[in-house]
């Protein structure tokens, strides 16, 4: 297949300048502490997450809890790492399954043309009226507040622009000669779209995807900081922030878990950004 | 059409618990709000009294919803307006400076900076701003709109800033600016980011080009060069992004509005959005999209102004 080496190429080249940009290799580190930190939570957290002792009830960080106590005197540091537990896999599974609904949603919009195409864009752009938040905020309220209908909501109000990105390059692609190579020997449509189509506009999704983890962490995060998450016992960052908001001078109570957010953002920010300028045409010398 | 494809029931959420066992009371409350009809049945019904300007009644407030929204947006596009002032005032000049010192310590520094920005969730830059300005040096107001020592002035136009002008109470004024100057910092440090980035690659593209050798080499100063040939140039994609801020934060700043207890329109649209108030929620749907439109016209009118080749074209 040679249509598919000039990909490849550009692809290992991508990869190879990526591995040089120090910014993304922070970024990287970063995120993969945090992972680790979030697989070792039961082993390396002080305490238990729900552990509760009234006699130590808003201690200031001291030697003995590193990060205070909240006003149950839960450990907010053993809290901290057992919310990773929750607000890494949310971001992942949204734009997971968020871009893998948009992008089938744009495939078969742009593949098929006509009526399909008419109705499923319509239906998309339905969705996209909406500010993300707001959506969100009204998807959850009505399944029910708690993480897996949070994530749910998310991933309702993330994939059309996932469907409206892939359906602009399937309308590309399509017309390509080796697309209508595959047709003349044969091949059936669904083969056409998924083997030969599909795989040459993926990419594209791919970095947007990657982009995406750390805007979908935050407004997870602000769902959950709203009320709209996991249930309040939850060691979830923003729901713990949330509840620092009623100890406004007990700081370390949201001071903490926001900060958790904040770097884990962040990391993800620092590959997105990486990505993002090998891949702008327009800065690139 | 979503607000009715959402498998939630307002009579759950608007009924207190003893009155859910009364069928009675479940079915008035279905007659009243017109719940027992069929969707198309509703939707035009919804139709014409929208013709008429009517938006329907909150189910929660039992306010025509369209007072709601006359009272709650003038809060909104006042936070919103001087959030997008900061925003611009930022992330334009941070854009221009790291451009102009591309791949300089001071650009990786201005562009390190942006980028650990928009990574702090919104809520923490609020808490952050309220104890290092407001509880440590008191240099700004807290939450709300005005100190509650002050009596808010009548209501002319809703814009605080304009109705102290307007009532002549240079005290309320400075009070109101004193309140708006952290949720505006916040709202503008959240939407600055994008406006640096575009900014900024933006005018490294214009720089590249032959016209602006050929400024230079006039002898033209750097700050004419960059001011006058090349930024007047990059601007139309700089618009095009502020203008969509603008939206976001008349649209979207449900975080910000109930951390400083602002009275403005992402509250309600929380407040109805968690109460299936289905008239609430369809009126400020139908406000937003008419945001977009008006922003987006708003911003076409711009490009008129902005490039000569669409002016005369």
């Amino acid at each position: 297949m040679t249509h598919e080496s000039g990909l490849v190429e550009d692809q290992n080249q991508i990869l190879r300048s990526l591995r040089r940009n120090p910014i993304v290799i922070l970024g990287l580190i970063i995120v993969g502490l945090w992972i680790l930190l979030a697989i070792l939570a039961p082993q390396i957290a002080p305490y238990d997450k729900l552990s509760q002792d009234v006699n130590i009830r808003l201690n200031a960080p001291d030697a003995v809890h590193g990060f205070g106590t909240d006003e149950l005197g839960r450990d907010i540091l053993s809290r901290v790492l057992w919310g990773a537990q929750i607000t890494i896999p949310a971001g992942i599974v949204v734009v997971v399954v968020g871009s893998i609904f948009g992008i089938i949603v744009g495939a078969v919009a742009g593949f098929a043309g006509g009526l399909w195409d008419e109705l499923l864009m319509r239906i998309t752009e339905l969705f996209m009226a909406f500010p993300t938040i707001i959506l969100a905020l009204a998807i959850t309220a009505a399944l029910g507040a708690d993480t897996r209908n949070a994530i749910i909501a998310l991933a309702i109000v993330w994939w059309p622009t996932y469907a409206r990105l892939v359906r602009g390059l399937v309308l590309e692609v399509k017309s390509k000669e080796y697309v209508e190579g595959t047709r003349s020997v044969g091949a059936t449509s669904t083969y056409v779209l998924f083997k030969t189509v599909l795989p040459n506009c993926i990419s594209p999704a791919i970095v947007l995807a990657s982009l995406d983890i750390g805007n979908a962490i935050l407004t997870f995060a602000g769902l959950s900081f709203l009320g709209l998450g996991p249930e309040p016992s939850s060691p979830e960052w923003g729901r713990m922030v949330s509840t620092g908001i009623d100890y406004f001078d007990q700081w370390w109570m949201w001071l903490y878990p926001g900060m958790a957010i904040a770097i884990l953002v962040m990391a993800f920010n620092f590959i997105g950004d990486g990505l993002r300028d090998l891949l702008d045409p327009r800065l690139r010398k | 059409m979503i607000a009715n494809a959402i498998p939630a029931d307002p009579v759950v959420s608007n009924l207190p618990q003893s009155a859910l066992n009364n069928q009675e009371v479940v079915d008035a409350f279905r007659r009243k709000w017109g719940l027992d009809k069929p969707p198309v049945e509703r939707y035009f019904t919804y139709l014409g009294n929208l013709l008429q300007g009517d938006l329907g009644t909150s189910i929660k407030n039992k306010r025509p919803v369209l007072d709601d929204i006359r009272q709650y947006m003038p809060a909104t596009i006042e936070l919103a307006t001087v959030g997008i002032i900061f925003g611009m005032l930022m992330g334009v000049g941070f854009g221009v400076v790291s451009a102009i010192y591309r791949n300089r310590p001071i650009d990786y520094f201005v562009r390190g900076f942006a980028l650990i920005g928009v990574s702090f969730p919104v809520f923490l830059l609020a808490l952050l701003g309220l104890t290092i300005f407001y509880v440590q040096l008191r240099w700004v107001a807290g939450p709300g709109r005005l100190d509650a020592r002050m009596t808010a002035p009548p209501v002319t136009t809703g814009l605080m800033l304009v109705d102290s002008l307007v009532a002549g109470n240079g005290n309320v004024f400075l009070n109101a600016v004193s309140h708006l100057i952290l949720p505006g910092l916040v709202l503008g440090s959240f939407v600055s980011g994008s406006i640096a980035r575009i900014t900024r690659s933006s005018l490294l593209e214009v720089l590249g080009l032959d016209y602006i050798r050929t400024a230079r080499s006039k002898g033209l100063s750097e700050r004419r060069v960059i001011g006058r040939h090349a930024l007047a140039n990059a601007l139309i994609p700089v618009v095009t992004i502020i203008g969509l801020s603008y939206s976001n934060l008349l649209t979207g700043a449900v975080l910000t509005e109930s951390i400083f207890a602002w009275p403005g329109i992402g509250r309600y649209m929380f407040r109805a959005s968690t109460s299936q108030d289905f008239p609430a929620i369809m009126g400020g749907s139908l406000l937003i999209a008419f945001i977009y439109i008006g922003v987006n016209f708003i911003v076409d009118v711009l490009y008129y102004f902005l490039d000569p080749r669409i002016r005369f074209g």
